[in-house]
């Protein structure tokens, strides 16, 4: 395993350059002209800007040519302009990358903590009612459209019931807080605005619960899987033998060593949260990255939507690659490369 | 473990006794009534649907009525009717964006497990890159770059999903090339391609049959979030993705998004638990009985 860890790190350069050469692929099938997609169809008239932007770019030159000039811009972390925004992408996605964290962060708790709590209640009763209910539960998770879960729980909590406040990661009048670590919620508490803080908490709580939910039914199998695998070895029968408690075997020997497998799926929850994350931010009118990606897809806005793709391609990579090393340092077989 | 790996845990040529009885299970023949129905629905809406999809069937904006099972949309079309007719462009987009990915991503995979050296290095790196994307995200790239539109959004998928069905066949071409019968047939004098044909590719086919039932679901939604953000289908085309998105710009109306919500949520549904049951065959530790 250890060898295969360091297999995935070599391979790393490699996805890099590849991700980036499919992004440079696609600026290039893009129909129409590319210096358009560059600039924007307005600034086309200005001769000044497109001599720029031509040198720059280097759409007078050679396929190759261009492929080395993007790559340098890259490095430099020059993605384009955005041509919606009129501002780089890199800044754009920057300015926007704490709003999307804040939603990850909180619907992977939701999903983790209720996750774990399902699949350890379907575990104790397994091949129950609750084990059944349990299930339905997380195949729900998987299937139903989010785009139209986050409407249906507007609808009912903020239209209806009027409990929890609308789209936005705050009320429309509200100013955000002084900027510290982006998130709302901690950088409310720093400044002293507890009002404030419970009203950037409160605005969360549907977005994260709709986006965590895909999370829940992932984790609950999983955890219900490996504690019935941990459940039915001899440790635990010894301790149930030296008198513990069912409860306290199920959790401190059961669950803590189930925990481990869980880990594995870090990097796969990942890919689904991000996925999630396009759709729920688009609903909840949340300014991250993925409603930025959904915008620049509506207008065509390539540079941006192109380097939503860049930036979402290295952290898939990112969570991947720390998935396997947590699981490394988590689990002993794996740190010694032993069975 | 994945489910990858859960479906390659079949053992080729298992007896079909014991698959028919387990396959009977509640869950499966739900998911199979409901795909069943849905079958139906898109072959005869057309002969007694009582109102055109996208014509106008009555006021604007109505609620539930008698008339108008699901109310009306903003342009006094009945959702109901639009949702039925929905089914005809997922379920065939959904269908045909698999059958590609998989005819591709098979052929990819058997010549790369079975010719190994450069090739299996080439075409599983393409691969390696390709699931180096969040699938989403990438499928919106591409569909954005080769223009809005149902078959470019289709054939994004394809290009998102191939690398899948391309680690699974090479996967199983890998562990059957091993097998005594592919040795006793290259010792008889068969040329590489009969081989690879005629002895490995058929037996390669049942897990790469069950992930396919399980993904069904997965491009219905996803092809519905492509639709959803304007890069599938266009109005009026009463596709689901695109008939939520008319229902999200006013969610005070919550029955226009809801009729092609559940429709997804139902189709999706059903498949994951064909999938699912299916799955519970093929476990091994489940199997012991």
């Amino acid at each position: 395993m250890t060898r295969t860890l360091i297999r995935r790190i070599l391979m790393m350069p490699f996805l890099v350059l590849g991700i980036v050469t499919v992004a440079f692929m696609l600026s290039q099938i893009t129909r129409g002209d590319p210096l358009a997609a560059l600039i924007g169809e307005r600034q086309m008239g200005n001769p000044t800007i497109v001599a720029a932007a031509k040198a720059k770019w280097g759409l007078d030159r050679s396929l190759p040519e261009r492929y080395a000039i993007y790559l340098g811009n890259l490095v430099q972390g020059d993605m384009g302009t955005s041509f919606r925004t009129r501002q780089p992408v890199a800044s754009d996605l920057s300015r926007r990358l704490p709003a999307t964290l804040e939603l990850v962060v909180a619907a992977v708790l939701i999903g983790g903590v209720t996750g774990v709590f399902l699949g350890v209640l379907a575990a104790k009763y397994r091949d129950t009612i609750v084990d059944t209910v349990v299930r339905l539960l997380a195949l729900t998770g998987s299937s139903v459209p989010m785009f139209w879960l986050g409407l249906l729980v507007l609808f009912i909590f903020s239209v209806r019931l009027g409990i929890l406040p609308g789209p936005g990661r705050l009320d429309t009048r509200t100013a955000a807080p002084e900027f510290v670590t982006g998130f709302f919620t901690i950088d409310s508490l720093l400044a002293g605005q507890f009002a404030k803080f419970r009203e950037a908490l409160a605005h969360l709580v549907l977005p994260a619960s709709v986006l965590g939910w895909t999370v829940t039914g992932i984790v609950a199998r999983l955890v219900r899987a490996s504690m019935i695998d941990v459940m039915s070895q001899d440790f635990v029968l010894a301790a149930r033998a030296k008198g513990a408690g069912a409860w306290r075997v199920l959790l401190n020997h059961g669950l803590r060593n189930a925990l481990i497998p869980t880990l594995t799926i870090l990097g796969f929850t990942f890919a689904y949260l991000i996925t999630g994350a396009v759709l729920t931010e688009t609903i909840f009118s949340w300014p991250g990255i993925g409603s930025y990606a959904v915008d620049a897809a509506r207008s065509l806005d390539y540079p941006a939507i192109i380097g939503v793709t860049i930036v979402g391609g290295f952290a898939f990579l990112i969570a991947n690659l720390l998935t396997d090393i947590a699981y490394a340092i988590v689990d002993p077989r794996v740190r010694t490369g032993g069975a | 473990m994945s489910r990858q790996e859960l479906a390659l845990a079949l053992p080729p040529g298992r007896p079909a006794r014991r698959w028919r009885a387990r396959w009977m299970s509640v869950p499966v023949l739900c998911g199979l009534a409901v795909v069943a129905a849905w079958l139906i629905v898109g072959l005869t809406v057309h002969l007694w649907a009582p109102y055109d999809p996208v014509m106008l069937a009555g006021r604007r904006l109505q609620p539930p009525s008698a008339a108008h099972w699901l109310g009306t949309d903003a342009l006094g079309r009945d959702v109901l009717v639009r949702t039925l007719y929905g089914v005809r462009y997922s379920l065939p987009i959904a269908a045909a964006v698999l059958a590609v990915a998989v005819a591709i991503g098979c052929a990819l995979g058997a010549v790369a497990g079975f010719f190994g050296t450069l090739v299996d290095g080439i075409i599983m790196r393409l691969a390696d890159i390709t699931l180096s994307f969040p699938p989403m995200l990438l499928a919106m790239a591409i569909a954005a770059s080769l223009g809005p539109g149902l078959v470019n959004a289709g054939l994004a998928m394809v290009i998102v999903w191939w690398p899948i069905y391309a680690r699974l066949m090479r996967a199983q071409v890998l562990s059957i090339r091993a097998l005594d019968h592919v040795e006793a047939a290259v010792a008889g004098g068969a040329k590489p391609g009969r081989v690879l044909i005629k002895h490995i590719v058929p037996l390669c086919w049942s897990p790469i049959l069950v992930n396919a039932t399980i993904d069904v679901g997965q491009v219905v939604l996803l092809i519905a979030g492509l639709s959803f953000i304007g890069l599938g289908a266009k109005p009026p085309t009463p596709e689901w993705g695109q008939m939520i998105a008319e229902g999200a710009s006013s969610f005070y109306h919550w029955w226009i998004a809801t009729g092609p919500g559940v429709a997804i949520f139902s189709l999706s549904l059903a498949f994951s638990f064909i999938g699912d049951g299916i799955r519970d065959l093929l476990d091994p530790r489940t199997m012991q009985e």
